[in-house]
């Protein structure tokens, strides 16, 4: 089982690595998803397999669903691959990387300083999930939706087409 | 007799008082009867208290009258007192009487005039002042009547005020001897927290008591008090601003300029000898400021073409001999050259004024000539008063006053021949000098016709005043020619006794000759050079160290241009400088600071939103470095 | 399931991802590109939560998780919106082109 999480591991950081380097939406998406795959797979590895389907489902299925739709929706063809080139050189990837780098380094000593000891490896199964869900977390559920609702109307209202009566009114 | 005296001053101020609130409305004949007038009243009080004080002289040779205390305050009371011992009573004489005399003389000079009451006013509290300043028992009421001398004579200088340039050289005076007064400020705080009075008797006991000879507070305070006198007295350093002055009416040059504002510092010097005599150095700077003063001015006014110019060096000069005379503690010498330089020095002025006016206020040499035949009066009282100031031997009152001065310069513990030797060479050029003026004004072809002549206001006073020129010298007779120092002995009682080798008689007949010798050469080296043709002296302007030194002496010696350098340009500079408030640049270079350092933050705001993002990964790198590290 | 696998090498695999996911949000200029590292970051972040509630054995980092994944829902709907109103004022997906807020 070990194994299994250190191969999904660095199957995520890889096609991670290839989603930020491509010159292509439509490829940076699917390695994108790729990488969700893999991350799902590391959670049901962990023992939250609730949490795996859910990052499947909505993550992997509906997020990027939409980035699809956006895509298709822009008509970004090959004329977005050479831009992408001409935007992104080499040069520019020093300066990030050396930060991230920087950043990286920093996190791994400050992880290395303490001694928090092994995963468990207990499954927790979607009945204890559940009643935590609606025990002491019912306001998360509650604020969720909100947040969810919100996300909708602004999404429409943002997303929405002028009609021309409203075109002849604001000119 | 004596309780009389608090009228002295009184007179003037009284007539000050009367013409400053009612001068306006009054006719001119009144304005001149109170301006004239009160003066005269004190020369006629004057002269009886100095009869009163030679035949039956007060106790101890000195009479105090306290009018009233001025200030008492925690041990220090200076009172409103009046002091006349022999020293005051001959200043008192020589002011109110020649006083007396110029205003007369301006009755008629300044009869045009629109500010006729203006004048005879500032002119009364002139004397006013000058009388409580002779009188003055204590220093603060000295002070007193030398500020007031210094106001009025700015006033006065600047009395055309319509012209700028007279409102320049009024400013120029007060400023210089502003400078001056203060240094004597200085030395009465001195004086007064080392001692403790400022009552001058009082005052020269106590340091006598308590400085030794030589100690460095004796010095410090003398020093202080020649600077004052040097101010007020116009030697070098502070000679600039006499000349200037003379951009007054004559009157004004006559009597203040002359006889009696300038010789307050001779009178300060021998008032406080005391204090000079315990700081042998400072009397010695005394003497050596009247030697380079009394050249220095010889020599300019040998190139001067304004007639008043002329006088001006020349009573720069004169004082010089003065100081030179108390440098060498010869202070009756001093005193008695006052006395005779009051009188034909005031003459001098007055004649020169009344050619002046007579040429509708025509003041260039070079521009006069030939008025010998159609202004006697003038031309002859001219030809005395300039006979004296020569010191042309055995007639004239300068000759007497010079020869002693000469006689004593030579024979002091302190100096000697370098001292006699200055004084006889400033003679002949003094002779040389004198005599060019009165050949460029009287003699050769008229450049400029005169008006008509003076009227008997003005030829009165300077008949008096020829006459005192010739007959004041026989007041003392020096022991070559007679031995009647009556002058001399009257101020025994005021003065100390000059420190000086006994010569014989005939050292001091020698040394008169000599000067006397140099004296008419300078007289016949005048006439040869500035008579006729004048061939000779053009000869010599021709060349051109001559000419560049001609022009250096015009110029007094360029200390005008000196002090302008070292003074007025870093002071206006400076004010250029402070123009825009350099303090203020502290807030507004804050101010300034805080819209760059705005500026050059704004520049972080690009507005693109990986520089943004850029800042929040660097910001977390840093937050938690601090964490993981601190 | 899972022996031992030290919680540092999870929390690591988490760390390795938000920094891809920051590199490829600072080095990108198209918008697109942009959020898709901000769901890279925010996913890394949930991953970093699970790892954490399975050190515990508690459900409670799952419900973080699911807090997170909802955010990101939210967050995408809302961003792809804007995208497609920065699209249609800027005729162009270049974030740099949208900095009327500089100064």
């Amino acid at each position: 089982m070990t194994a299994v999480f250190y191969i999904a591991s660095a199957i995520a950081i890889v096609s991670t690595v290839m989603v930020i380097t491509r010159m292509q939406p439509v490829h940076s998406l699917l390695y994108l998803i790729v990488s969700l795959l893999a991350v799902s797979l590391v959670f049901f590895v962990l023992g939250a397999p609730f949490i795996a389907a859910l990052e499947v489902i909505v993550y992997a299925g509906a997020i990027m669903v939409l980035f699809v739709f956006v895509i298709m929706m822009l008509n970004l063809g090959r004329e977005a691959a050479e831009q992408e080139r001409r935007w992104i050189d080499i040069s520019m990837w020093k300066g990030p990387s050396l930060l991230a780098l920087v950043l990286l380094a920093l996190m791994f000593y400050a992880l290395h300083s303490g001694n928090p000891g092994a995963v468990s490896g207990r499954v927790v199964s979607p009945k204890e999930m559940s009643i935590a869900l609606f025990g002491p977390y019912l306001m998360v559920v509650e604020l969720s939706s909100i947040l969810l609702l919100a996300g909708l109307v602004g999404a429409y209202h943002l997303a929405r087409r002028e009609t021309g009566n409203e075109e002849r009114r604001r000119s | 007799m004596f309780s009389l005296l608090w009228l002295v001053p009184a007179m003037p101020f009284a007539g000050f008082v009367i013409l400053a609130l009612m001068g306006s409305r009054l006719s001119r004949n009144a304005i001149a009867a109170v301006g004239a007038g009160t003066v005269g009243i004190s020369a006629v009080i004057s002269l009886g208290l100095g009869m009163r004080f030679l035949l039956l002289p007060p106790p101890g040779h000195a009479y105090t009258v306290n009018l009233w205390t001025w200030i008492d305050v925690a041990g220090f009371t200076p009172h409103v007192a009046l002091y006349l011992d022999a020293l005051s009573m001959v200043m008192t004489l020589v002011v109110t009487v020649v006083g007396f005399l110029i205003h007369v003389y301006s009755i008629e000079y300044m009869r045009d005039d629109p500010g006729y009451s203006r004048f005879f006013a500032y002119m009364n509290l002139f004397v006013g002042s000058m009388l409580v300043l002779v009188l003055a028992d204590n220093l603060l009421l000295l002070y007193l009547g030398w500020e007031g001398v210094g106001l009025c004579s700015y006033l006065l200088i600047g009395f055309w005020y319509s012209d700028p340039a007279n409102g320049r050289a009024a400013v120029k005076a007060f400023v210089v001897t502003r400078v001056g007064d203060t240094a004597m400020a200085l030395g009465l705080f001195l004086l007064f927290t080392k001692l403790g009075t400022l009552d001058i008797q009082d005052m020269m006991e106590r340091a006598s008591q308590q400085w030794a000879v030589g100690s460095g507070l004796a010095i410090l305070a003398a020093a202080l008090l020649l600077g004052g006198a040097v101010g007020k007295s116009g030697q070098l350093p502070l000679q600039v601003w006499l000349p200037d002055a003379m951009a007054g009416p004559t009157p004004v040059s006559a009597l203040i300029h002359a006889a009696t504002m300038v010789t307050a510092g001779v009178y300060l010097i021998a008032r406080t000898h005391t204090i000079f005599e315990l700081a042998p150095p400072v009397l010695m700077l005394v003497a050596v400021v009247g030697g380079a003063t009394l050249l220095l001015a010889g020599f300019a006014a040998l190139t001067q073409r304004d007639i008043k110019r002329v006088l001006a060096y020349s009573t720069i000069s004169q004082i010089g001999y003065m100081f030179l005379a108390l440098g060498v503690g010869a202070y009756s010498a001093a005193i008695f050259h006052l006395f005779t330089h009051a009188f034909f020095k005031a003459l001098l002025f007055m004649a020169a004024g009344a050619v002046i006016l007579a040429l509708h206020h025509e003041q260039d040499m070079f521009k006069m000539g030939g008025l010998r035949k159609q202004m006697p009066v003038v031309f002859w009282t001219f030809l005395i008063g300039a006979m004296s100031l020569a010191a042309l031997p055995l007639v004239t009152a300068g000759f007497y006053s010079k020869d002693m001065i000469l006689y004593e310069a030579w024979s002091s513990k302190i100096g000697g021949p370098v001292f006699w030797a200055a004084g006889c060479f400033r003679a002949v050029i003094t002779g040389l000098y004198t005599f060019r003026m009165i050949i460029l004004t009287f003699f050769g072809e008229q450049k400029t016709a005169p008006g008509h002549g003076p009227g008997p206001f003005i030829q009165v006073p300077l008949i008096v005043l020829a006459l005192f020129s010739t007959i004041a010298g026989f007041l003392e007779l020096p022991r070559t020619l007679g031995d009647m120092p009556l002058f001399s002995h009257f101020l025994r009682t005021a003065l100390p006794h000059a420190p000086l080798h006994e010569g014989s008689v005939n050292v001091e007949a020698l040394l008169q000759i000599i000067a006397e010798v140099g004296v008419l050469g300078g007289v016949i080296a005048a006439i040869i050079l500035f008579a006729r043709k004048r061939r000779h002296i053009l000869n010599l302007m021709a060349k051109p160290w001559a000419a560049a030194l001609h022009d250096f002496w015009f110029a007094g010696w360029r200390f005008d241009a000196l002090y302008n350098a070292l003074f007025v340009q870093p002071y206006i500079h400076l004010a250029q400088v402070n123009k825009d408030d350099f303090i203020d640049g502290i807030y507004n270079g804050l101010a300034r600071a805080a819209a760059a350092f705005n500026r050059a933050l704004s520049v972080t705001q690009t507005g693109r939103l990986r520089w943004y993002m850029m800042g929040i990964a660097v910001g977390a790198v840093i937050a938690l470095t601090l964490v993981v590290f601190l | 399931m899972i022996g031992a696998v030290p919680m540092t090498h999870g929390l690591m695999v988490a760390g390795m991802l938000f920094v891809l996911g920051l590199v490829g949000l600072l080095v990108r200029r198209n918008i697109i590109y942009m959020l898709m590292s901000i769901e890279i970051m925010l996913n890394a972040a949930g991953l970093a939560f699970i790892v954490a509630a399975s050190r515990w054995g508690q459900p409670d980092g799952q419900i973080m998780f699911i807090v997170i994944l909802s955010t990101a829902a939210a967050e995408v709907a809302v961003g792809l919106a804007l995208v497609l109103r920065f699209y249609s004022r800027f005729k162009t997906l270049d974030a740099d082109v949208a900095n009327d807020m500089r100064g």
